[in-house]
């Protein structure tokens, strides 16, 4: 027994020397630093971006170091602060976990995992201040949430936020003047032109922008960025006539949209006249003279896809002879289209489950409903006793195949309204909200089908109506797609080949496509901002 | 020779109690069973037993679709007791070229019909434990068994399986069995027939 304790005595003082050495080192630096001139002054306030909210988080610059207020973060991600004064320890607690700061150690101990910090926190009068470092590198990890740090354009992003990085550069080119606003990651975006200004607005919680100033000239005066409702606003000068503009996408997830400034004069300046014309109030859809699929912002209202990779965890679904499972061509598959959809649509793009783990059925749905899918695609591999059997199929809800009771449940109602009078109100369970969407779901499903005919295999009976229970609470058209039988050995062996695996993705993303121009069909493409299009705005609750 | 005696007067006993036990016990038991066999219809039981045809519901060649196979069922007295001796009918493995698309294994545990006309067929647990999984399996797995009651015996309108005495929401994670479901036509290779039932 002594004798472990005493080598586990060593291995600790061995293990711990490197750390020791750090931490001297840091306690030179700080105390250096603390005595440059430790008196902090105000700097611009950071904003904390959550999903639904913002918020001021002050800022302090000690030194040149940018610092925030420990008691400000309490207060903003409830953390429970404790000093210990006897060890001059901090102990700050999130969720449970624990970070511990040592002042003059520009080191945390972060639910027991080291994070190096620029520098060691530093006392203010009665208040402790971090190094702004502190929420991406210590708080993310006890608070187990995405913290990202942008310094450059004082932000904290919280969570799943869209926050692309903008930059903007301006070119003159002969008579026009060029704007290139490179975005990454590609986001969906409207462009319109309003009097004596040209308006970029992207759909994004908030914009991270990089602006250079520009010397204002005859064709453009200045850029500026608004934020509540992220929107580039380019001021246009008197020498304006009109705009084109296109989308370049880049290798990096980024795109570039080429904002074309052109003089009103005699120049034979606007060759492609016939999208615009009109009304200047009009926004204007970007001609497609780059690849014309590419990144149409938010177009026909296809803003959120959730892809359902079906089974996982126990649950591991059909199994081929060979050995292949279900639930793993699923999440290959999934993961395969959720990047494609992202480059090729910029849609935001959801999946069920991103891991070999088991998700209920209700919760894939609600995943979609909450976030609120436009669209809900669940991918599956099929088996059957019969070896023989082969193919696509896709399948949608069967609303016949429903029991009659919980139909009769659904159907319209006569309600009371505030004020008097009375209106027909359509009831449908909420956990039957596919109901309404049967027939959506089906041109979702022939367009796939579509899309697979010449290219895969397809079942003879390749769409199919069927009580599906992962889609029946689905509030917004949902397909299952079974793409191919794992039983078949033939398939079995493409099914976890990249070859076919990409030939699937493309196939499904080409339906999409094409399931979006057939529900923008209605409508000649007019920009887009608020596109009252059938679906999406009665579905959205 | 008391001792022998006793010995002799126990085993009279005990002959004289097993006889009881198999005139009373065993050979009721017996004859019940010869009277109303209660296994499948192809055995050859006692030919005395009424039969009916009824269609039961296979997979296709191609294993895609149900083809409905007219076969003799034992007779059963009303709605209630006839869906039994159904269902027993289709969870039976069938000869040779024909497939079925229910689990190895399965039994039925218990049936009920209610005033709606609504069938509540409760399988034993192979039916979610030994499916090999797949839509398309489970939807003729499910459909077999819907057909089947919902084709032959037109009282009943749904059927809703229960697996191990439970609701369950699926068999194998597709199709959703937490409601009574009407008789699905569209996994029937041929087109619908309405012309059956010969019992009545």
């Amino acid at each position: 027994m002594v004798c472990l304790i005493y080598d586990c005595g060593v291995l600790i003082f061995f293990r711990s020397r490197s750390i020791t050495a750090v931490v001297l080192v840091s306690l030179a630096v700080a105390a250096a630093g603390a005595r440059q001139g430790s008196a902090p002054r105000a700097a611009l306030p950071f904003t904390v971006i959550t999903p639904d909210a913002r918020r001021p988080l002050a800022a302090m610059l000690v030194g040149d170091q940018v610092m925030v207020s420990l008691d400000d973060l309490a207060a903003m991600f409830q953390l429970t602060v404790k000093e210990d004064a006897l060890a001059g320890g901090l102990t700050i607690t999130c969720k449970g976990k624990t970070v511990i700061l040592t002042p003059g150690q520009a080191l945390a101990s972060a639910s027991g995992r080291l994070v190096s910090l620029p520098v060691p926190p530093a006392r203010d009068g009665r208040r402790w201040l971090v190094p702004v470092e502190f929420v991406s590198r210590a708080l993310s990890v006890v608070c187990d949430a995405r913290l990202d740090v942008r310094k450059n354009s004082r932000m904290v992003l919280v969570g799943d936020v869209r926050v692309p990085r903008i930059v903007v550069r301006q070119d003159v080119l002969g008579p026009q003047t060029r704007v290139t606003i490179a975005v990454n990651p590609r986001t969906p975006y409207t462009i319109s032109q309003e009097p004596s200004r040209v308006v970029v607005h992207f759909d994004a919680d908030a914009l991270d922008v990089s602006l250079p100033t520009f010397a204002p000239q005859g064709l453009l005066q200045s850029i500026r960025v608004t934020d509540p409702n992220p929107t580039i606003t380019i001021d246009v000068g008197p020498r304006f006539g009109s705009f084109r503009s296109s989308l370049v996408p880049q290798d990096d997830g980024g795109g570039q949209v080429l904002v074309d400034l052109m003089p009103a004069a005699a120049e034979p300046a606007p060759p492609p006249p016939p999208p615009r014309g009109g009304p200047p109030q009009l926004p204007v859809p970007a001609p497609p003279e780059i690849p014309p699929a590419v990144f149409q912002p938010a177009a026909g209202g296809l803003r959120t896809i959730v892809i359902d990779p079906g089974h996982g965890g126990d649950e591991a679904g059909a199994k081929g002879a060979a050995g292949a499972q279900e639930k793993d061509i699923t999440l290959s598959l999934a993961r395969r289209l959720k990047a494609a959809l992202e480059a090729r649509l910029g849609v935001r793009v959801l999946l069920t489950r991103d891991g070999d783990q088991a998700v209920s059925l209700d919760d894939r749905a609600a995943l979609a409903n909450n976030n609120k899918a436009d669209l809900f695609v669940s991918l599956h591999a099929n088996a059957s006793v019969r070896k023989e059997a082969s193919g696509v199929q896709i399948y949608y809800l069967a609303a016949d195949q429903v029991a009659d009771d919980a139909r009769k449940s659904a159907g319209r109602q006569t309600l009371a309204t505030i004020g008097g009078g009375s209106r027909d109100v359509e009831m449908i369970p909420w956990e039957m909200a596919q109901l309404r969407y049967v027939s959506e779901a089906g041109s979702l499903a022939g367009a796939i089908e579509e899309q697979f005919r010449g290219r895969i295999r397809l079942n003879p009976h390749p769409v199919q109506q069927a009580p599906i229970r992962v889609l029946i609470g689905a509030n917004m058209p949902a397909v299952l797609i079974e793409v191919g039988f794992l039983t078949n050995p033939d398939e079995e062996q493409l099914l976890v080949s990249d070859a076919y695996q990409n030939l699937v993705t493309q196939a499904i993303l080409d339906g999409l496509i094409r399931y979006r121009e057939l529900s923008d069909q209605p409508k000649p493409r007019q920009g887009d901002a608020p596109a009252p299009s059938p679906d999406p705005a009665g579905r959205r609750q | 020779m008391t001792r022998g005696r006793a010995i002799a007067w126990t085993v009279v006993v005990l002959a004289l109690a097993s006889a009881i036990a198999a005139a009373f016990v065993v050979l009721p038991r017996w004859y019940a069973e010869s009277g109303e066999p209660s296994a499948g219809p192809e055995p050859p039981a006692a030919p005395t037993t009424p039969k009916i045809k009824a269609r039961l519901f296979y997979l296709s060649e191609d294993g895609l679709l149900l083809v409905a196979v007219e076969r003799e069922v034992p007779f059963g007295e009303g709605t209630l007791l006839q869906a039994r001796r159904i269902v027993e009918a289709q969870l039976e493995r069938p000869a040779a070229p024909l497939v079925t698309a229910i689990p190895e294994g399965t039994q039925l545990r218990a049936i009920y019909i209610d005033a709606n006309g609504e069938a509540f067929v409760d399988l034993s647990r192979e039916a979610t434990s030994a499916h090999p999984g797949g839509a398309l399996d489970e939807i003729l797995t499910v459909y077999s068994i819907v057909n089947a009651v919902t084709t032959n015996l037109p009282a009943v309108r749904a059927v809703q399986i229960l697996v191990d005495g439970h609701e369950v929401d699926t068999l194998a994670g597709h199709v959703d069995l937490r409601r009574p479901l009407p008789r699905g036509a569209s996994w029937i290779q041929e087109p619908p027939q309405s012309d059956l039932l010969p019992q009545k």
